[in-house]
């Protein structure tokens, strides 16, 4: 068959609402497309660790402790899930981790950002969790079967993740007038950033059409932005917090939340490696990455002698 | 696979039996360098909510698959046999217990 022919086919089958499975056909912008974004996603998860992590030694409690290396082990289950369904694609794992180091591949801009109080984690979770939640819901329908079926397993551990976080930021959103300001100062500096993780609007987003053509994408950044911030509004008012927009009104006619513009400046500075943590993270992946290869040398090395395989 | 070259193991396919007596269903896959290894990385992956009560780790490679281009043609036999399902049978009105 010609590849015109099978190009045909294969959108027929994604119009059909089949999933595409990895040993079917499929464009090699289909692929390449998926490659991009799932990479994208598996590195978010990774990389979503270190500000999380940086808290661990210091949680104010065992509770909180144990409930924070629980998410933190978690996020790196979420990393694997993804890696292991792009690998399905043609691409290794050694490749995938090689872009990232090269600065080929890139994460979530929001992990950029530092956690700097404990409130933090609470917004973290709430928020952060929360936009990545809403996309991700709307991921489990995605056209190809593998990244459906790790957005389904993810998304059943992930209502957990934004629960504890809430729980963390009310918690100080009725502590003492100092831990409320910290939780207040929280969701600050995490609400703008967490909006943007939704990407840039619609019409300045090139990769939409295909992305939504092929069922990539199912529903668009901006229609996943709104829905994030009509559930989030009332849920910073149940524990007497004010959402950093003065723009930010109910309008009775959407049936939606009108809110102001984002600094989309801020945005591609991040994205371009301007954020505050950029170099941080990327160089604590990378030092992880070559300290930890004596054990894989050594495992290498066990497997052999002992051929248990 | 050369002594020198960093890698981080093969791929293994991972299989859970929510409940005992129930089949195994494909969870995911994992990589690992021996079969302890895989075992322990599955357990740590796919089992964190009690999910697991049983579970299989197969080398990726060792699984043997039906080409998709031909799955029809390699399925089809099965189509025509209609005779092969209850509801393909003629009974009386009335039959009770069948």
């Amino acid at each position: 068959m010609v590849v015109e022919e099978l190009e045909v086919l294969f959108q027929e089958r994604i119009d059909a609402n089949e999933k595409i499975e990895p040993r079917d056909y499929m464009p090699d912008a289909y692929r390449e497309h998926l490659i991009r974004q799932m990479s994208q996603h598996a590195h978010s998860e990774v990389i979503g660790m270190q500000p999380e992590g940086n808290w661990i030694t210091r949680a104010p409690s065992l509770r909180a402790k144990k409930i924070l290396l629980a998410k933190v082990q978690d996020e790196a289950g979420h990393g694997l899930y993804i890696y292991s369904a792009t690998e399905t694609l043609g691409i290794t794992r050694d490749e995938l981790i090689e872009k990232l180091h090269q600065g080929k591949a890139k994460y979530a801009s929001i992990f950029n950002y530092p956690a700097l109080t404990w409130a933090d984690m609470g917004a973290i979770g709430w928020l952060v969790d929360g936009a990545a939640i809403t996309n991700q819901v709307s991921l489990q329908k995605t056209s190809y079967g593998p990244y459906s079926r790790s957005m389904v397993k993810i998304c059943k551990e992930e209502s957990f993740h934004q629960r504890q976080g809430y729980e963390v930021i009310a918690a100080m959103a009725k502590g003492t007038p100092e831990q409320k300001e910290m939780a207040q100062d929280a969701l600050n500096r995490f609400w703008w950033p967490s909006l943007m993780m939704f990407g840039p609007h619609d019409s300045a987003s090139p990769r939409t059409g295909n992305a939504m053509k092929w069922k990539i994408k199912r529903e668009s950044n901006d229609v996943l932005r709104q829905r994030f911030i009509d559930k989030t509004v009332s849920q910073a008012a149940l524990i007497g917090l004010t959402i950093p927009d003065s723009d930010l009104k109910w309008n009775e006619e959407r049936g939606s939340y009108d809110f102001g513009e984002i600094d989309w400046d801020e945005f591609w500075s991040v994205v371009k490696g301007g954020g505050p943590c950029n170099l941080k993270r990327l160089n604590h992946h990378k030092k992880a990455h070559k300290d930890g290869a004596w054990v894989r040398k050594a495992a290498v090395a066990y497997a052999k002698k002992y051929s248990n395989k | 696979m050369s002594e020198s070259k960093d890698t981080q193991g093969e791929l293994w396919e991972v299989f859970l039996q929510t409940k005992k007596g129930l089949p195994f269903k494909h969870a995911g896959s994992v990589h690992a360098y021996d079969k302890e290894m895989a075992i322990q990385n599955a357990r740590d992956l796919y089992t964190r909510r009690g999910e697991g009560r049983g579970m299989w780790v197969v080398p990726a490679n060792a699984i043997v698959a039906v080409d998709p281009s031909d799955d029809s043609s390699f399925f089809d036999p099965a189509d025509d046999k209609v005779y092969r399902h209850p509801t393909f049978y003629e009974l009386p009105e009335g039959i009770k217990n069948m």
